[in-house]
């Protein structure tokens, strides 16, 4: 058990996991990261299940003190991770001690930063997930985004600290994030609530990200999407990357904080490999649909599970196959050593 | 808290059946929502038919254990059906989707639950009672006698947690919502807005005509069952007066209280009947 203090939260910092599943019947939003790829690799590094909560940093990330020696991870968005004041990497575990200081100084690419630890963060689990949902203030650290001087508790590992540090995911996994992306969609399910003007537009133009985005919603601003008649419907159910358009014709991608239904036409929805790429778009970003069948994407869903099979392949820890006891003379001096051979 | 006999004044299955005007599609229609989930649609209005045909496919769907399901979200004329795509893939779950439906008569349908709201009207919990009976040139007894006569059929949560977007109240007590909406309406507030009644599970804004106030909790994250309604059962609004307002609600604090189900014209206080 260790503890990390918030010193400066940054923009917005929230304890995450993977979600709070089984209650959107009852009004209850999911929640958790908005980009599970980053988040699963993250508790890949430090050794974790992959269900441990992590922190969620969107833009300017957070100032952390850590009270304990304790192994992090960073992935995501590059939002210029520094320790005492020098830059560390990202996308591996790092060995970090009492009285280190994590400041991230600025915002190189990406949108969210996902900061690991070892243990997994120790919040109580409300509705069976740690994930804070903001506007029903539950969840993570007393149901709110994080503050200066709050005090979080990590969870003790189960490995020694020192075998986790220093693992690395190898460079073809670690995504880059262009701004300008291409996202692929499933059409409906109210596709026929648009003329066809309507659907070439949102599969034939850019459409920019707005300041209006957040974990609940993407606002972007195009082309408008022309309707038959109207942008409502009989409120139906909301799929995370429900791509939604009001009468105004202006898309909004519906995420991780989404309510749970809505009376909006949903003219596509983002296909689950994709929704990494757009957790981490930031205002000013331009997106392109490209339409995909359902059958196509979880083939792609598929392909990426073994993509992240293969990361956690690559990022075990170093296990201890021998011990030996030795006694060796040097220059004349004896000396007990214990000789560990690892793998 | 007292058991009397409030079976009186119920719709039964019948009578409930006959009030829905909707259109059921002769074939229900599969809509795709994505890799993960799809939409089961069974009509395009809002009815009790359409409504009891969701409950009864979501009841059989939650019977057949069909291996990666994750969760079921009902609407009022949908059914969202979540699913792992890693353990069933589209073409096979919308096979067994359509087997199941083929199949919905055999499935024993346990018939819907009502739900006791205890209400205290008007006064400081009800600002707007006065509103709502000058509308419609009623008393304010009256208000409340037309309010707590019928059973509400639950459409569907969503909004907030636990919030019940309700069915089937009176037309003669509608009001319009307030011209200027309030910033704060406190959780267990129950108001009018047109031609629908409702309940706040939990602090929000809102324009409702707030007529009375629930000391129950319809949502309590903390609680075993945390919500305690649940779609395509039945909401009664029972009249309660200021001091068993005050032992209810001493009761929920305590965690003492007991919840009224009714069910069949028994009745249960079970949480398993929350779960029908």
């Amino acid at each position: 058990m260790g503890n990390v203090k918030i010193i400066n939260p940054g923009l917005i910092t929230l304890v995450e996991d993977s979600g709070r599943y089984g209650y959107q019947q009852y009004g209850v939003p999911v929640s958790g990261v908005m980009d599970s790829y980053s988040y699963r690799l993250g508790n890949i590094l430090v050794g974790n299940k992959e269900g441990a909560a992590v922190l969620e940093a969107a833009m300017m990330g957070p100032t952390i003190e850590f009270s304990d020696q304790m192994v992090i991870a960073i992935t995501g968005g590059n939002l210029s991770p520094t320790l005492n004041g020098s830059a560390i990497p990202m996308w591996q575990s790092i060995l970090v001690n009492k009285g280190d200081r994590l400041i991230f100084t600025g915002l190189r690419a990406g949108c969210r930063s996902y900061i690991a630890f070892s243990g997994g963060i120790d919040v109580p689990e409300v509705m069976g997930s740690k994930s804070t949902y903001t506007r029903g203030r539950i969840g993570g650290y007393n149901g709110r985004a994080l503050k200066s001087g709050d005090l979080l508790g990590v969870r003790h590992p189960g490995e020694d600290p020192g075998r986790l540090s220093g693992i690395k995911v190898p460079d073809e996994y670690i995504p880059d994030y262009p701004n300008t992306l291409e996202l692929r969609v499933i059409i409906g399910p109210q596709d026929d609530h648009f003329t066809l003007e309507g659907m070439q537009a949102f599969l034939s133009e850019q459409y920019e990200v707005t300041s209006e985005c957040d974990r609940m919603g993407y606002r972007l601003k195009g082309k408008k999407i022309e309707h038959v008649k109207s942008g409502d419907i009989i409120s139906d159910g909301i799929a995370m990357g429900a791509v939604q358009v009001p009468g105004h014709g202006q898309p909004i991608i519906m995420l991780a904080d989404r309510q749970t239904t809505g009376g909006y036409t949903k003219i596509a929805n983002v296909i689950s490999v994709d929704l990494p790429k757009i957790a981490q778009a930031k205002p000013g970003d331009r997106i392109k649909f490209v339409k995909v069948t359902v059958r196509k994407a979880q083939q792609m869903l598929r392909e990426m599970e073994d993509k992240i099979a293969a990361v956690k392949k690559a990022c075990v820890p170093w296990k201890v196959v021998t011990t030996r006891l030795l006694t060796l003379r040097i220059d004349g001096k004896c000396y007990n050593v214990k000789v560990e051979e690892i793998k | 808290m007292e058991l009397t006999n409030r079976t009186a004044g119920c719709l039964n299955a019948k009578q409930r059946k006959s009030q829905g005007g909707g259109i059921l599609y002769k074939q229900t229609k599969y809509l795709v929502t994505g890799d993960r989930a799809l939409v089961m649609e069974f009509g395009n209005s809002i009815s009790e038919e359409i409504n009891s045909r969701i409950r009864s496919v979501g009841i059989a769907i939650e019977k057949s254990g069909i291996n990666g399901i994750t969760e079921i979200v009902p609407t009022y004329r949908s059914l969202m059906v979540h699913y792992d795509p890693m353990v069933i893939e589209y073409d096979v779950l919308l096979e067994k989707l359509a087997t199941l439906e083929e199949q919905l008569e055999s499935v024993e349908l346990p018939s819907p639950c009502t739900y006791e709201i205890p209400t205290l009207y008007g006064g400081e919990f009800g600002p707007d009672m006065e509103n709502v009976a000058k509308h419609n040139e009623l008393t304010k007894e009256q208000v409340i006698e037309i309010h707590t006569s019928r059973d509400y059929l639950i459409y569907m949560l969503g909004f907030t947690p636990g919030f019940p977007y309700l069915g089937g109240m009176d037309e003669r007590i509608a009001t319009p919502r307030l011209k200027i909406p309030r910033t704060r309406i406190d959780a267990g507030s129950v108001g009018i807005a047109s031609a629908q009644t409702g309940v706040y599970p939990i602090d929000s804004p809102g324009g409702w005509q707030l007529i009375g106030r629930t000391p129950i909790k319809l949502y309590d994250p903390y609680r075993e069952n945390p919500i305690l309604l649940k779609a395509g059962n039945y909401i009664r609004f029972i009249r309660i007066d200021r001091e068993e307002y005050d032992r209810i609600k001493e009761e929920v604090a305590k965690g003492t209280y007991r919840y009224i189900i009714r069910n069949g014209g028994g009745r249960t206080t079970e949480w398993e009947m929350l779960r029908l």
